[in-house]
């Protein structure tokens, strides 16, 4: 991506957004629904990159972060009837914003204890963090416990998702290609030569963990505006896993390729879906030929994660690459 | 004249292991001082007393007229301290460029806010911190490895680029763990070449640490001597060199 029109690329993409959303009624509503989730996941895996990517530091606590993101959206607007459509642009806006600055300030509280630690131990500290968020959710009952919270809104759609996966992208890269931002690659490639070199590296993670869990918590307004019920089940340890799955197989530190993980390993599991929907194939004689692919759905979904690692541990997209431009 | 770095008495311990035991040390302003000793005997321990790695159990730190005591490393090289390193310590995956570009911010900090913008403050800074580092970069004859990766480089000219980078932060006194190690003949000719440049250049002081005694004897105006975390020794070159004391922590008695 080129640097100096970042913000060209940026206005257009927003754009884009927002003209496809004026056909969005097109779209065959199955799918319609899909694309929010990769808009959702692009957010997710990109934020994520910023930490666990750039930075190097190693959490498991996304899904920790999305959680106090889409709660608070969905208590602030749940506040809320029915509105006249500018109303609720703002109070959605709001909402999603609100949200995005409580799970920043998670993202500073988590940020600030675990600066001491580093790998493994980094990742059971957030681990564990993530976990707490979401037994904290579980036992309050204002907002439904363990039974889950209905969303009354339904106010997710294209604009905001793919609007959003714009900001996030554009934050994210623009922060990095610039000579302040490749401290946060500095951090990662070697501490104590960073800090050498004038580099705050304390002030670095914290500013990775709170941007990072920033766009988490819009992540999570967006998730519960869109599914219209969460759970704290929801934002478990596998959600966590699933959005390191996308950083890791994009390649860590490379937003292109975390954009276009997050695209196919949201699509995966429903184009396999479609393919066990198959009725019939000429020449086949029985109906539903690959009916099996329903029940073995998410162990080729694991499978296929599997061979990838194997043959592309550096990710789909190498590192280097991105770098050296 | 106070001097540039004043240690006074400096000990650190770790457990029951007194690393360096009331070391006392001074640096004038451009002097380039040589620190020897056997292996183990705290060499790199006091560079890192110095550039706040460690702090120390006991004594004072003095730079410039400030304590460096409890500092942490990023700020005393904001205060004008920078060093190299034993083992090589660049930034890998990052370019030549960009390991130079990364101590800039150091003078023009920006922050988040700067970089989101990206208005005409943001890009004539940017431009103006890749023109410092391409100067600096071809002062070294490494211009031309711009956009390599820092790890691609040949080992001579990734401890120039340590070097480079180190002076990129534009120090008072620079701190040379090792220079020559793994350096043949004509590479430390070269070396100390660039050293003595270096010095006359930028009118900074240097602290060397090196077991190459070619080198440490041919460029350094004072040596000081370290055994077993204790100063036995200090003076010029050829004092040093005749003295008994440092003939036996050498050679054994």
């Amino acid at each position: 991506m080129n640097i100096r029109h970042a913000k060209t690329f940026f206005l257009g993409a927003l754009v884009l957004c927002f003209l496809v959303s004026l056909f969005a009624n097109q779209i065959n509503s199955y799918w319609l629904f899909i694309s929010y989730d990769i808009g959702i996941n692009i957010i997710l895996a990109v934020s994520l990159n910023l930490i666990n990517g750039y930075t190097g530091q190693f959490s498991l606590g996304h899904a920790g972060f999305m959680a106090v993101g889409a709660y608070t959206a969905a208590a602030i607007t749940n506040q809320f009837g029915e509105l006249n459509p500018y109303l609720s642009i703002a109070v959605f806006l709001g909402a999603l914003l609100a949200g995005g600055l409580l799970a920043a300030v998670a993202g500073l509280l988590v940020g600030i204890p675990t600066l001491r630690l580093r790998g493994d131990y980094l990742a059971i500290v957030t681990l564990g963090f993530g976990e707490i968020i979401r037994v904290v959710f579980q036992n309050m009952q204002s907002v439904g416990g363990a039974r889950g919270l209905s969303v009354m809104h339904g106010w997710t759609n294209f604009f905001w998702a793919f609007g959003f996966a714009a900001v996030t992208v554009y934050v994210v890269t623009a922060l990095v290609h610039s000579t302040y931002g490749r401290g946060f690659i500095a951090v990662r490639d070697d501490e104590v030569a960073a800090s050498a070199m004038g580099i705050s590296t304390t002030k670095y993670k914290v500013t990775a963990f709170v941007v990072g869990a920033f766009f988490a918590g819009i992540a999570g307004g967006l998730y519960a505006h869109s599914k219209q019920f969460i759970t704290p089940g929801g934002f478990n340890f596998m959600q966590s896993i699933a959005i390191v799955v996308m950083v890791i197989l994009g390649g860590m530190g490379n937003t292109i390729g975390v954009i276009i993980a997050a695209i196919l390993l949201t699509l995966l599991p429903e184009g396999l879906r479609a393919i066990a929907d198959i009725e019939h194939i000429p020449g086949i004689v029985t109906a539903h030929p690959f009916v099996w692919v329903s029940d073995t759905r998410m162990i080729i979904y694991s499978l296929l994660l599997i061979i990838l690692m194997l043959t592309r541990p550096q990710g789909l997209f190498s590192l280097r690459k991105s770098l050296s431009k | 004249m106070t001097a540039l770095l004043q240690i006074d008495k400096a000990t650190i311990r770790f457990g029951g292991l007194t690393a360096v035991s009331e070391l006392d040390l001074q640096i004038g302003r451009n002097e380039l001082v040589g620190l020897i000793g056997p292996n183990g005997a705290g060499k790199t321990t006091v560079f890192n007393l110095i550039t706040g790695v460690y702090q120390p159990t006991g004594g004072e730190i003095i730079f410039d007229n400030r304590s460096l005591v409890g500092r942490k490393p990023h700020q005393i090289t904001r205060h004008g301290i920078a060093r190299t390193f034993q083992n090589i310590r660049l930034f890998g995956s990052m370019t030549v460029f960009d390991n130079v570009r990364i101590t800039a911010q150091l003078h023009c900090p920006r922050g988040v806010r700067n970089a989101l913008w990206r208005g005409s403050a943001f890009r004539d800074g940017e431009k103006e911190i890749a023109d410092e580092v391409m100067a600096l970069l071809e002062i070294f004859q490494l211009g031309k490895f711009r956009d390599a990766l820092a790890n691609g480089l040949s080992y001579g000219d990734q401890r120039r680029l340590e070097i480079v980078r180190a002076l990129a932060t534009r120090p008072k006194l620079l701190l040379l763990d090792e220079p020559a190690a793994g350096m043949n003949a004509i590479e430390k000719i070269e070396l100390m070449r660039l050293i003595q440049f270096i010095k006359d250049k930028y009118q900074i002081s240097v602290l060397l640490v090196e077991h190459d005694m070619q080198v440490v004897m041919g460029i350094c105006e004072r040596i000081a001597v370290l055994d077993y975390g204790i100063k036995i020794a200090e003076g010029k070159p050829e004092e040093i060199r005749a003295n008994s004391k440092v003939i036996e922590a050498y050679l054994g008695s």
